[in-house]
């Protein structure tokens, strides 16, 4: 039976049944301002010719923009072959199939990237990914508070240096559930959480830590301090990281004396284009003793009856098919595509090559940060120690400053005030990755000392 | 038909229970393990917890369901068998001798509330 939508007199009942004119009255809560209708829309009517020519002049206006930003999306180099074998029809799907088993292909490409992931975290288990990494710190949250059965408190010290736009989606999805986020401040001379300022009392009941590395930041965090310090108070430890800077840094599973219980974070810079925002793959990995609070998708190696090797879903008793509102999430599905995409990108790279990827955007973020500085009244803000990110402080307001950068077509970093108002509305986050050349922040450079030398208005 | 001991207490959801001096032992019937299958895992209740009656306490996954453990009894989890986390099939092998947990209870007298070996083999058959 081939799969039609309803026609327009199902549709026109349906919105009868909910008394609704129109398909558009059911998006009247979004804001006006916030809806894309024309002009950019297409007219009516337009033949494929007239149609191609305008989407092609539209890509080509995003063409050639010279990026500095990152704030947890960061655009690297991704192999052609990538993207050629991941579109393939028999890969290119965004779910895990239903009929699990019979998709054999598919549940060996998961095993791969569960195997890959858990390897480069050193953790002993990966899920098939979730959403992304926000939504994977939202999960990891709700794990640890279900695995920490000795803290009774579920409070969760969540540092100001985790990216802020996963702290707004982590409390969006668990402030119903009794779940307290505590705050922690960063030492403003370093932008990282000081260890020894933390003032935990023998007694004091908190479930689990967040440690970001790198921070928003781009600073690299005491991770062996912190998580000796929070096993030694009865907290479990969740790792947020870039899996980028993981192989050159310590793995989250060797963190400290025993490494993290949980390690999350998004997925995106392994082959995954910058696309306006998505889609992205959170990833999940966790120790095994933890590993039935783990929510998601889990492939798992088996033989079958005549002792072929095979892959199965396995411990589905956690998931909502079985458990129902016991599930450990309420999301089931994982990113297919992106995960094939990452799995692609991972054996294409293999482990040395990602150390390549990222000792050269570390470099490249050096360079970045030594002309910046160079220029008159640009600083940098933290002493720490950092991987491919830096916060920098102009002498104008940042925002300014990279508006006139994108007539440039240069897209200069991040404004921070918003986020971090103690920081001032100067100070802006810049990035170089490995794909940043000699001339490209040669080019930013010239084009910010033109910036800054105009008169303000 | 499975086996109900006679010596034995039992509870709707399928829990057997023994009383020593107002501490119970507390597992799962031969019924119940028929119905769940080959079982996985036990995750057993942490000890020093106090449970209601009918409260949750844990879980019983097999491999084709997971279910609920529920206190029969309201009082304080004083032990649980930590073998089961290693060993969970014990509990299909030898239901009555595999116990789960152990509650100190809150009111001894809730024990004589329980069903006996009679009152549970009707339940069972209603089924």
């Amino acid at each position: 039976m081939p799969f039609i939508p309803h026609t327009q007199s199902e549709t026109a009942s349906m919105l009868n049944a909910i008394g609704a004119q129109q398909i558009d009255d059911l998006f009247e809560e979004i804001p006006q301002s916030l809806r894309a209708d024309s002009p950019a829309n297409p007219q009516d009517g337009m033949g494929e010719m007239e149609i191609g020519q305008l989407m092609r002049e539209r890509a080509a206006a995003d063409d050639g923009v010279l990026c500095f930003a990152g704030g947890g999306a960061y655009q690297h180099h991704i192999p052609a072959a990538v993207w050629e074998l991941a579109t393939r029809g028999e890969f290119y799907t965004a779910y895990t199939p239903y009929q699990a088993e019979a998709s054999q292909g598919t549940l060996q490409m998961l095993y791969e990237y569960q195997s890959m992931v858990s390897s480069l975290m050193a953790m002993d288990v990966s899920n098939a990914s979730l959403y992304d990494g926000a939504s994977a710190l939202a999960e990891a949250v709700l794990m640890a508070v279900r695995a920490n059965r000795r803290s009774k408190s579920k409070r969760i010290l969540m540092p100001k240096t985790v990216n802020p736009t996963y702290r707004k989606v982590v409390h969006t999805l668990v402030r119903h559930q009794g779940i307290e986020l505590v705050e922690l401040d960063y030492d403003i001379e370093k932008g990282v959480v000081d260890p020894g300022s933390l003032n935990i009392e023998e007694g004091d009941d908190y479930t689990a830590l967040v440690i970001p590395l790198p921070g928003y930041f781009g600073t690299l965090e005491d991770v062996h301090g912190l998580t000796d310090m929070a096993h030694k108070h009865g907290m479990l430890v969740i790792g947020c990281v870039n899996p980028v800077a993981i192989a050159l840094l310590s793995p989250p599973g060797e963190w400290g004396e025993k490494g993290a219980d949980i390690v999350c974070g998004e997925g995106q810079p392994l082959g995954i284009p910058l696309s306006s925002g998505g889609p992205f793959l959170g990833f999940l990995c966790s120790t095994k003793a933890l590993v039935r609070q783990l929510p998601g998708r889990l492939i798992g190696q088996t033989r079958d009856l005549e002792d072929h090797p095979g892959f199965a879903l396995t411990l589905q008793a956690r998931e909502q098919h079985i458990r129902r509102s016991k599930a450990t999430s309420n999301i089931c599905t994982n990113q297919g595509l992106m995960v094939t995409a990452a799995t692609i990108f991972m054996s294409l790279m293999g482990g040395s090559g990602l150390k390549q990827m990222a000792s050269g955007s570390h470099q490249n973020s050096h360079k970045l940060a030594d002309r910046l500085t160079a220029v008159d009244g640009v600083t940098q803000n933290f002493t720490s120690p950092f991987f491919h990110e830096l916060v920098i402080n102009l002498p104008k307001p940042a925002d300014e400053v990279l508006a006139a950068l994108v007539w440039q077509d240069i897209v200069g970093g991040i404004a921070l005030a918003e986020n971090y108002p103690e920081l001032g509305e100067n100070a802006l986050l810049v990035c170089a990755t490995e794909l940043r050349s000699d001339s490209d922040i040669e080019r930013f450079t010239v084009a910010l000392e033109a910036v800054l030398a105009e008169e303000g208005e | 038909m499975s086996e109900i001991p006679a010596g034995l207490r039992y509870s709707k959801s399928h829990e057997w229970i023994s009383n020593d001096a107002g501490t119970v032992t507390i597992g799962i019937t031969d019924h119940a393990q028929e119905l769940l299958g080959d079982i996985v895992f036990v995750e057993l209740p942490e000890v020093g917890v106090e449970v209601e009656a009918d409260g949750e306490c844990g879980v019983v996954e097999s491999v084709k369901a997971a279910s609920d453990l529920y206190a029969p009894l309201g009082g304080e989890i004083v032990e649980v068998n930590e073998e089961l986390m290693d060993s969970p099939e014990q509990v299909n092998d030898a239901p009555y001798d595999s116990w789960i947990m152990k509650i100190k209870l809150a009111d001894e007298g809730d024990f004589d509330q329980l069903l006996d070996a009679d009152g549970y083999a009707a339940v069972v058959e209603a089924e």
